[in-house]
């Protein structure tokens, strides 16, 4: 089998390199024993427990989370909704197409809106704003998932339920929602790892008092090398890769079913 | 009298089903509304509105902000962008072609391992990912390192700071969101239309050139909008690899809003990056219908 790929081997294995390449060099160098960002000079976790002791990261590694957890809850209860409403309530692709643009519109465009709407309002930023605005996003994509998934299921069942004098909520509960479960998990950890990396839009919906932690990251990297970003990075990485083979998992149940 | 209960009873079904269906589509259409619909209409109301002295807008209608949004600077900035996107769109499309038709010929559970390895670094920090270049490319970095050990240059590259610096880190960054939509698109093509152009005396190439790339092009279009959106609205990788050398006009808007204060100003500029892209997915909805029109036909 393997020797059907031919000369398509090399884009191929050379792709992974080019993915992997800088990723490994930071790895391998968070290990790193002096703060020499180019020379390796020994085996070393010393910058993981600088890591720990800086108040700044801690700090924004906590934000992150709350924003990511609270984000997560509310754009899977509005995007499951709405992925319900427009899969068996109301056929329609202009609705559909107004509920994944928040997925696919530049989130720069989207960011100064928000910022926007928010000083007109006199809102104080800060972790709240951009909740609020992570899940305007977060929202779309779990949107696009459920939907997906409800339109592999046959909705005969919920008919029945409904003909036999079931509730909208009891159907809800009873069938729908236990069939797009596998829908709920994927999306669900989609939105907290789109939450978790996202820049642009906390960069500008944010208060000054509370950064999260790509914010701090950005304060680090725009003055240059360090190896405490380098055992950040390694951090950040394990966490995201963690979440998204879970996810995939889900998503493998999701084929099968 | 059973006539009366019936439609009694078609009401009840009819005000039912009107109250599932608000209860399903009001919220997040609510949302949406509140958080894109409307912020997207204060920036389209800013461009026609004046500067505030302290940042923030006044009430003064004017055109200004567009005749100046026309001066040559802007447009270099507007054309720029525009280049070092499509720079990276094209060598995301060159390469992430063959790598999606190289994972369609692997077993099925290979297919899945490979997509999986190829979309996690997507789902990484993009900073992180983007600061990983810095520690390749620098001058001291572990490129020029190699390099001058091999003995092939003997003083070191200024590898950054330039516009390919800026392509090669939107290559990296998007690539794989231009493999997945070409990867689905080939998987999708059934294998009999390419076996029937060859029993039709077409040779493998020309199966491939007539059969499989038409049809794979929903993808690639597909593809070219992801990579081609976020990269040119992009501030990030033009401001770390490409030194603020290079500003694009993602640089623009953001120092609009958050350095000079020029929101009017800023919100025309983002206007025309948006219109630009809503250009693009026009195009991309009409080659679409096409491709599929004639697959159908």
């Amino acid at each position: 089998m393997p020797n059907r790929l031919g000369w398509l081997r090399i884009p191929l294995y050379g792709v992974l390199v080019f993915l992997y390449l800088p990723i490994s060099v930071l790895i391998f160098m968070s290990f790193n024993k002096s703060d020499a960002p180019f020379t390796w000079t020994g085996f070393s976790t010393k910058w993981y427990s600088v890591l720990i002791s800086s108040p700044n990261i801690m700090e924004g590694f906590k934000n992150t989370l709350i924003v990511a957890i609270v984000t997560t809850i509310i754009s899977l209860v509005l995007g499951t909704l709405l992925a319900i409403g427009l899969a068996r309530y109301q056929k329609s692709s202009s609705l559909e197409a107004v509920a994944l643009t928040p997925a696919i519109f530049p989130d720069l465009a989207l960011a100064i809106g928000l910022l926007a709407l928010f000083t007109s309002l006199h809102l104080t930023l800060g972790l709240h704003s951009v909740i609020i605005s992570h899940a305007l996003f977060c929202m779309a994509f779990v949107t696009a998932i459920v939907r997906g998934r409800l339109a592999q299921i046959d909705s005969s069942l919920e008919e029945a339920a409904q003909d036999l004098g079931d509730t909208a909520v009891g159907t809800f509960f009873r069938i729908t929602l236990p069939s797009i479960k596998p829908a709920l998990i994927a999306g669900g950890l989609l939105a907290f790892t789109l939450s978790l990396d996202e820049f642009v839009i906390a960069f500008f919906t944010n208060g000054p008092s509370s950064p999260t932690l790509p914010i701090v990251i950005y304060s680090m990297v725009r003055f240059g090398v360090s190896p405490e970003i380098n055992a950040l990075a390694t951090v950040v990485l394990l966490i995201s890769a963690l979440i998204v083979t879970i996810a995939q998992r889900n998503v493998k149940v999701q084929d099968q079913l | 009298m059973a006539l009366a209960v019936k439609s009694e009873e078609r009401d009840a079904i009819k005000r039912r089903a009107l109250l599932s269906r608000a209860v399903f589509l009001v919220p997040g259409l609510t949302y949406i509304t509140a958080f894109m619909l409307i912020p997207l209409g204060f920036i389209f109301a800013y461009t026609f509105l004046s500067r505030g002295t302290y940042g923030g807008i006044e009430f003064i209608f004017t055109l200004e902000n567009y005749t100046r949004a026309l001066d040559s600077l802007y447009i270099g900035v507007l054309v720029k962008s525009v280049l070092i996107a499509a720079a990276a769109t094209i060598l995301a499309f060159v390469i992430g072609f063959p790598v999606a038709y190289a994972i369609t010929k692997l077993p099925t559970n290979r297919q899945n391992i490979m997509l999986v390895l190829i979309v996690l670094p997507f789902w990484t920090n993009f900073l992180i990912r983007t600061y990983a270049w810095i520690v390749l490319l620098n001058t001291q970095g572990f490129l020029n390192k190699g390099l001058i050990n091999m003995g092939v240059i003997s003083q070191p590259l200024e590898l950054l700071y330039k516009p390919g610096a800026i392509v090669l880190g939107l290559l990296y960054a998007y690539i794989p969101l231009m493999i997945l939509p070409i990867y689905s698109a080939l998987v999708r093509i059934d294998p009999s239309m390419k076996e029937a152009a060859i029993n039709l005396g077409a040779t493998p190439a020309q199966a491939f050139r007539q059969v499989t790339l038409p049809l794979a092009l929903p993808g690639v279009l597909v593809g070219a909008i992801f990579v081609f959106v976020p990269s040119v609205g992009n501030f990030i990788v033009p401001e770390l690899l490409g030194g603020g050398k290079t500003i694009m006009v993602g640089n623009l808007i953001r120092d609009q809003f958050l350095k000079a204060r020029d929101w009017p100003f800023g919100s025309v500029l983002a206007l025309s990056m948006v219109i630009m892209l809503l250009v693009l997915f026009f195009i991309q909805a009409r080659v679409n219908r096409r491709v599929l029109g004639d697959s159908r036909a």
